[in-house]
């Protein structure tokens, strides 16, 4: 079972610098900040390498950080054969909100990544149908934005009361 | 003549629309099946019908605390699962040790509330399928949990009954005698179900190689619970990575065989829930043994919930699966952001990848053996 500073450490021997770091908050589990640009090869290289074996992708989140103007996407990962767990994290900047889609690796994340489309307006590139999975198709706007303003009606229809 | 018959065959797909209102999706679940025949070539699952926005809700609200009776409402059929789940997470944020009474009374209501939850989920599966009298006999055996849930808590579906800390309130006087009760009561009418339904020709022929869910895919798409262990993984949250007090009691992890079929079939993973509600009698029966009789259940209850900035993954297993809540803190009095794993939603994103090429009639079974609740997909 590794922690994840030593798999921050492991991950950074095999990646570019400046791609990979830890984060931390006053309490709870530590993350590994990850760019997007690379999330599709780390995630690759965290389910195939041999002392990883990240095979199960438990839940994937979006976020929104309204005073820092970004998006967030965060990946809680567990290994069956290993028993360690790891929380990833992506941020992007909200005018352009594209993270490569996850989904030809752990297939769960087809569903996950449409909520986190749905919900919070995380751009997945790649995924074989990126539609709203929550709400109907047409409507407007990701209510989880922390500044989002719920649409006044809905096909005629009000949706306020 | 014959000539113009053989001409008519031609192959043609067709398009049925199942749901919303089916009566076999468990609540409000739309599938787009495209047909070749009776065999089924691709499924389209519509969710979000049920869709009332809980995590919103839990993050415009302001307070940790206000957030269980959402929670109950999320799978509304073993909500102190839920509930047991979200004040876990909330006792990890705030590093409350939590007095052995409390524990052990959380651990005796999640147990019955499981075994409530697969007497509703097996009596469903064999309605769904033909099999109308098991539904009433489990029924009537559900009522008596749920008497015991509302002696203690005062409601019968959706109980609001754990709070970060403790327990709203303590159980009824009575609480051990009934509890010991209905485990004695019980036992017997799973050797009943058995003969009933469990080994019933129609019912094996029905569900025996149906929907198979090979281990590899269940994996890849981060199945859990009953579902995980039909395809034969040994896999429990409760003894794999243990939370509350589970580590302290001695059960076995019922896994799919492939008795009656192939391994990870729709029976499978229904034989895993009836041999867990076994399971969960023994743990039941144990915790009545170590529960303490005195001692206040609302004394680590804190007055004002402030955690310091952070975030936790905290994951319990609910009847259905792997419950997970992602909780992350800013300080303030509510939470930045709640999100809600569901098993449910897991399970029913596989559904395209294990229906395709079953019959339409099939398709029942399939859904009916994951067991969804879709107030949990849709939350």
């Amino acid at each position: 079972m590794k922690q994840p500073e030593e798999i921050s450490e492991y991950l950074k021997n095999q990646f570019e610098d400046g791609h990979i770091e830890m984060e931390t908050g006053d309490i709870g589990e530590p993350r590994i900040r990850i760019t997007a640009e690379v999330i599709k090869d780390v995630a690759k290289f965290l389910r195939d390498d041999e002392e990883l074996r990240f095979d199960v992708l438990m839940c994937l989140s979006g976020l929104h950080y309204p005073k820092e103007e970004e998006l967030g996407v965060a990946y809680h990962l567990y290994s069956m054969k290993f028993g360690h767990k790891l929380a990833l994290k992506v941020r992007v900047p909200i005018e352009k909100p594209d993270v490569p889609s996850v989904e030809s690796i752990w297939k769960t994340a087809d569903w996950h990544e449409r909520e986190a489309w749905d919900m919070v307006g995380v751009n997945f590139i790649g995924h074989p149908s990126l539609k709203r999975i929550l709400c109907p198709d047409d409507w407007e706007g990701h209510p989880l934005r922390k500044d989002y303003v719920q649409q006044e009606f809905y096909r005629n229809l009000t949706t306020l009361n | 003549m014959i000539e113009a018959i053989s001409n008519s065959t031609e192959r043609r797909e067709m398009v049925i629309n199942m749901g919303p209102q089916h009566p076999s999706t468990h609540g409000v679940l739309r599938l787009e099946l495209v047909l070749d025949g009776e065999v089924i070539e691709q499924v389209k699952p519509h969710i979000g019908y049920l869709h009332r926005c809980f995590e919103k809700y839990a993050e415009e609200m302001g307070d940790y605390a206000k957030v269980i009776p959402y929670t109950d409402r999320m799978d509304y059929v073993s909500a102190m699962n839920q509930e047991h789940g979200y004040v876990l997470a909330m006792e990890r944020m705030l590093e409350i040790e939590v007095p052995d009474r409390v524990e052990y009374i959380r651990v005796i209501m999640a147990e019955l509330q499981r075994i409530a939850s697969h007497l509703l989920g097996i009596g469903a599966f064999g309605l769904d399928l033909g099999a109308f009298t098991p539904f009433l006999y489990l029924f009537t055996e559900r009522e008596k949990a749920l008497d015991i849930f509302e002696r203690s808590s005062g409601a019968r579906l959706l109980y609001n009954y754990m709070a970060v800390g403790g327990l709203m309130r303590d159980v009824h006087p009575e609480f051990k005698t009934d509890v010991a009760d209905f485990v004695k009561t019980f036992r017997p009418k799973i050797k009943e179900l058995n003969d009933l339904l469990s080994y019933n020709k129609i019912f094996v022929k029905r569900t025996a190689d149906i929907g198979v869910i090979p281990e590899k895919v269940a994996l890849n798409f981060a199945a859990s619970g009953p579902v995980l262990r039909g395809s034969g993984v040994k896999w429990d949250l409760r003894k794999n990575d243990p939370y509350s007090i589970y580590d302290r009691f001695d059960f076995d992890i019922p896994v799919g065989t492939g008795e009656m079929g192939t391994l990870g079939d729709c029976w499978d993973r229904y034989m895993v829930r009836v041999k867990e509600m076994e399971q969960s009698l023994g743990i039941i029966e144990q915790a009545l043994d170590g529960m303490p009789d005195e001692g206040d259940v609302t004394e680590a209850i804190p007055k004002r919930i402030r955690p310091k900035e952070g975030e936790f993954y905290v994951r319990t297993e609910s009847p259905r699966g792997e419950l997970g809540y992602y909780i992350v803190s800013d300080k303030s009095a509510g939470p930045f952001r709640v999100k809600a794993r569901a098993p449910s939603f897991v399970h029913l994103s596989m559904l395209p990848a294990i229906s395709k090429g079953s019959l339409i009639a099939d398709m029942v079974a399939i859904i009916g053996s994951i067991d969804i609740v879709l107030g949990e997909v849709d939350r």
